[in-house]
């Protein structure tokens, strides 16, 4: 028989449309997948009664004749969105314990969708890291190794459990989010397809906030057909989110034509970084001609304040943080440490010491410093001014091409330990994901090649805002002409 | 610009209001300034006459009608606390 | 008006104040969530997951507080915004859920203004408005119930304020208790806050300095969250002279905040305030900025009522009324509408102008309802006598169906019964004797009882005409009609 978590989500939908597969026999085989990943440490809770429960009654909609996109379809939930009475806490250890009493907008579709969920994913303490070390419940593996090795290779993040438990077949696809490259780097790292849509089109409610105008979810998935279904399902307009945009949301799959001649490709002069490995400047030039070869026009444009982005979003991105996590205090839920004979400040300073990891406390003081009195100006209002001006670029471009293709990141997955000691050292992986995020376009991340070493990299499509349907159709044309017949090898099970 | 000594560091940590050891002062004022350095590569970006982003959605504000629609949850609103006591969230006592 | 002048051994001193008070918007549900905004609820019962900040809950904008800010602000004349932001102000307190208030810094809704001040012997003052502006109350903390712990009530967690920020134009604690009566007055009337100061829904942080005349201001001390009138006077009185004391002893004037102890009647300093303040405001992420057109002003301004200035001006010069007359009337809206029903009434029920009897109906209102009610420790709105049945009972003394003694009398029944003024004196059979052959026989009766007085009368002691008139008004039961009794008297007693 088939390995069944192999599948992907448009096949396990047209097997369970023709009544050759159901519901409850592909959840069964990936709760199974799930325990067999355990060394990943994709998971952080769990949940597979819940998920039978749901595939049984997926499986009855389908009978009654009330099937959906992702009607049965077995996925993993990134830790930071709310799902009622199972685990949420963000892989923080301030949040411990803490089982919300609602839905995020987010999960609801996709249970009202049909989506069947497997368990909470790990993730950066609060989406904040690259690698997905610094989450409280210890580090994601990678499921890909260097050929040859068997050292552990980080996943990257903050959805690192998304993209282990997807590249992994311990999901088929799962939610994800991105503040400054969150959903691209680790899809680049691991081979999958990671796509963060349009700042506004998915409600941010019921998703632990890490910085409000940078957060968007986005969705994991193997294959970009599978990204299309999963993300078209998770989109739309939400009341309850005041930056939610009203604008119907398009049949993203009929958008996999195939077809971009004629698309204008722009390729941005400023992602030519000194320094970058040669593989990733000759995948970026591969990109170019399979551009060229289906039939798309391509085009040098400038993005010349690329080079600020980082440090724009190191401001921007802390100074929103160390206000959305002012309410982990120890009062209404999560951690409460309070010292012997300690007042109301000494239980918040312990709390949030005991509670908050380093990074987390790093972007915290960060954020309070460049937005205390004295410092507003120089900081936080310089960066959005410059914040304004990558914005300016990206519509510039937008009015000469369709489309921007870039790498995803600047290396290949590293091994464990290899940036952690120097915060700046791993800021810059995401170099080429955080002028999008500060800008608010949708952008991809596709699986396009293999290092040296065997290891996945990833091209960046960009897209003008509200346009995702550009930016899978040319995602799927790389994914088709890349033809990457390479899987992780698999050693966890 | 920016030198980030330990007493500020000590004064941020206080405004946070986490808890940081002595000892470990120094070990991030050291980062904290090594990151900010970085950071003020954006003095080269010249920005008179540009107003800050105000909003990432180009958009106005939705108002909502003037309901009662929410509240008259007190279970769950209390559901996860830490330590709750006839229907009040508790914290250790504020002398005022 | 004299000066308010605070005399120290060094020379005299002025006082300069500054309020900020924090309206309490009327609306059903909360600034930025659907929970109730209701005063007295069980605790955390008006309390939504957004207004307890669980992690992912957003903020979403109630119009009804906007629009109410908004015709607050065309009701003091003030500049409104039609572009404005909301930003966070990051502090950490046990009844502040979020870690930081929403409110407006940079850009708030609404921009200069102007309020006019009432103050003795009709002498006014104009009193600038600094701006107004949006944002979310926080929690209660109860700090006596249990002994290790406070305990922290959010239902007033997220529900709309208006900030209202004077300019430093008071000079006296009169001022600034004419200030917070006139400000609460305009509110009331248009009903954007209900004025409650006990239940809170009014407070005033005032904002105190001294300085010799002539010099510039000196440094102020802000006393927090004062919610009386009276308190307000006595906090400034107190504060002023403290200030005072310190100066002329050589010391200087800390920058801080400080309570006021209603019981010991002092301010005190609030050391917990006190340190660290940094609010590090940055407009909210989870919102965008506040934006509507001239359309929405001008059904804003629509909706408003006559204010009381214009009311009182009206008074006044179409009606006629006294300065005080008109003062009391208008100083509550259900007064001011109260007596407009019933003048209106009057008017209809005498078929005279209401120019005429607009003085007679304005002393009966204030004089005798006004009077009834404070005994019986009423409002205007739960009057048991209507403004149309009031209107009745004057009616009733203008077309001389009874005399103003009776009307005191069946005014009475009234109040006590609910009763109709109609039905009273008919019942009772009040209606006024002016029957000249009935009231010369009840005439005849007295003077023949009494041929002392009469000659003691006669005998040049005029004013026991008086003593004539009550022994007659007495015999007819209070009904005959003083005028014709006078009338008729007289050419009797003179023989």
């Amino acid at each position: 028989m088939t390995d069944l978590t192999k599948l992907t989500i448009a096949a396990a939908r047209d097997l369970m449309a023709k009544g050759e597969l159901s519901s409850r026999e592909l959840t069964e085989a990936h709760i199974k997948a799930v325990e067999a990943a355990r060394p990943l440490n994709a998971y952080v809770a769990e949940t597979p009664e819940m998920a039978l429960a749901q595939a049984d009654a997926a499986d009855a909609k389908r009978k009654a004749g009330d099937a959906r996109a992702m009607t049965g379809i077995p996925v993993g939930i990134k830790d930071l969105f709310a799902t009622k009475g199972v685990h949420t806490q963000a892989c923080s250890h301030i949040l411990d314990g803490f089982k919300p009493e609602y839905e995020s907008t987010v999960t609801q579709k996709l249970w009202d969708n049909g989506a069947v969920m497997l368990g909470k994913l790990n993730m950066d303490e609060f989406a904040m890291g690259s690698s997905n070390e610094t989450s409280y419940y210890g580090p994601v593996k990678n499921p890909w190794r260097a050929e040859g090795s068997n050292k552990d290779y980080v996943p990257g993040g903050s959805s690192g459990g998304s993209v282990a438990s997807v590249a992994g077949y311990a999901a088929m696809g799962a939610t994800a989010s991105d503040t400054g490259g969150s959903i691209r780097q680790p899809a680049a790292f691991t081979g999958t397809y990671g796509i963060k849509p349009t700042y506004g089109r998915c409600s941010r409610y019921g998703m632990v906030a890490f910085a409000s105008s940078l957060d968007q979810a986005g969705t994991i998935t193997r294959t970009v057909r599978d990204g299309a279904i999963m993300l078209e399902s998770i989109c739309g307009f939400d009341p309850k989110d005041s930056t939610s945009v009203n604008m119907p949301v398009p049949n993203f799959e009929a958008a996999l034509t195939g077809d971009i001649r004629g698309l204008k490709v722009g390729i941005p002069q400023e992602y030519h970084l000194a320094g970058m490995p040669a593989e990733i400047e000759a995948l970026w030039h591969q990109g170019i001609e399979w551009m060229k070869a289906a039939g798309a026009e391509v085009v040098d444009i400038n993005l010349p304040h690329t080079k600020y982005a980082l440090p724009t979003y190191y401001i921007v991105a802390p100074a929103e943080a160390s206000s959305n996590l002012a309410r982990y205090d120890g009062v209404r839920y999560g951690l409460r440490v309070v010292p012997n004979g300690g007042g109301l400040n000494d239980m918040y300073e312990a709390t949030r010491a005991a509670g908050f990891g380093d990074e987390v406390k790093r972007r915290i003081m960060i954020g309070t410093y460049v937005l205390s009195a004295g410092y507003y100006d120089a900081y936080y209002l310089k960066a959005q001014k410059v914040r304004q001006l990558i914005s300016d670029d990206f519509k510039r471009a937008f009015e000469k091409v369709d489309v921007i293709l870039t790498p995803t990141a600047p290396s290949a997955a590293f091994a464990f330990g290899e940036k952690s000691d120097d915060p700046v050292s791993m800021y810059l992986n995401d170099v080429f994901t955080v002028p999008a995020s500060l800008a608010g376009i949708p952008g991809a991340s596709v699986a396009a090649g293999l290092d040296a070493q065997g290891l996945p990299l990833g091209l960046q499509i960009l897209g003008r805002p509200f346009d995702e349907e550009t930016v899978l159709r040319v995602s799927g044309v790389i994914e088709e002409a890349a033809a990457l017949k390479a899987e992780p090898k698999v050693w966890w099970r | 610009m920016s030198d980030i000594d330990k007493a500020t560091v000590a004064k941020i940590a206080r405004l946070a209001r986490i808890r940081i050891e002595d000892d470990k002062l120094d070990h991030l004022a050291g980062e904290l300034n090594g990151i900010m350095h970085w950071i003020e590569q954006l003095n080269e970006v010249n920005t008179d006459n540009i107003a800050p982003m105000a909003s990432v959605v180009d958009a106005k504000l939705r108002w909502r009608q003037d309901e009662v629609n929410d509240g008259g949850i007190q279970d769950k609103v209390l559901k996860n606390a830490p330590n709750a006591e006839y229907g009040f969230f508790t914290v250790p006592k504020v002398i005022e | 008006m004299a000066k308010y002048i605070i005399q120290g051994a060094t020379g005299d001193f002025e006082v300069v104040l500054g309020l900020e008070v924090h309206a309490q918007v009327t609306s059903n549900a909360k600034l930025f969530s659907g929970a109730a905004t209701d005063f007295g609820a069980e605790p955390n019962a008006q309390v939504s997951l957004v207004d307890a900040a669980m992690p992912g809950m957003l903020p979403t904008i109630n119009e009804e507080c906007v629009r109410q800010a908004v015709r607050t602000g065309l009701a003091l004349g003030a500049q409104i915004n039609k572009y404005s932001v909301f930003d966070r102000k990051n502090y950490f307190y046990a009844d502040l859920p979020q870690g930081y208030q929403i409110s407006q810094f940079k850009h708030p809704v609404v921009g200069e203004g102007i309020v006019k001040i009432d103050l003795e012997d009709g002498y006014t003052k104009e009193i600038g408005i600094e701006r107004i502006h949006l944002e979310q109350d926080a929690g209660k903390s109860m700090h006596d119930q249990h002994p290790q712990f406070t305990y922290v009530d959010l239902n007033r967690s997220g529900v709309a304020l208006m900030e209202i920020v004077s300019k430093p134009d008071m000079r006296s604690p009169e001022e600034a208790g004419a200030y917070l009566t006139k400000l609460r007055t305009i509110l009331r009337y248009i009903g954007s806050c209900d004025g409650n100061m006990e239940q809170g829904s009014m407070r005033a942080d005032v904002n105190v300095s001294v300085r010799r005349p002539g010099e510039p201001f000196g440094t102020r001390c802000e006393i927090k969250n004062v919610n009386s009138i009276r308190f307000v006077r006595q906090a400034i009185e107190y504060e002023a002279r403290r200030q005072v004391d310190i100066i002329e002893d050589g010391g200087k004037i800390d920058q801080e905040t400080r309570l006021f102890d209603p019981v010991k009647g002092e301010t005190r300093s609030m050391r917990s305030k006190e340190e660290a303040h940094d609010y590090r405001y940055f407009p909210d992420p989870d919102l965008l900025p506040l934006e509507f057109d001239d359309a929405f002003i001008d059904a804003a301004r629509a909706s408003l009522p006559e204010l009381p200035d214009d009311k009182r001006a009206r008074f006044e010069g179409e009606l006629g009324l006294s300065a005080y007359n008109a003062a009391v009337l208008v100083a509550e809206q259900e007064s001011a509408s109260f007596f407009e029903v019933i003048l209106d009434e009057t008017v209809k029920a005498t078929k005279k102008p209401a120019k005429d009897v607009a003085t007679k109906v304005a002393n009966w209102v204030i004089g005798d309802l006004f009077g009834a009610l404070n005994k019986a420790g009423k409002s205007v709105a739960d009057s048991p006598v209507s403004a149309k049945q009031g209107a009745e009972l004057l009616a009733l003394i203008e077309d001389g169906t009874i005399s103003g003694r009776i009307a005191k009398e069946v005014f009475e029944l009234m109040f006590e019964t609910g009763k109709d003024a109609g039905t009273i004196v008919e019942e009772k059979g009040l209606k006024q004797v002016s029957d000249t052959g009935a009231i010369e026989r009840i005439i005849d009766e007295v003077i023949a009882a009494n041929p002392g007085q009469l000659a003691e009368y006669r005998g040049g002691k005029d004013k026991l005409i008086g003593f004539f008139v009550g022994q007659v008004m007495k015999l007819s039961g209070g009904k005959a009609n003083p005028g014709l009794v006078n009338q008729l008297l007289k050419p009797k007693l003179d023989g």
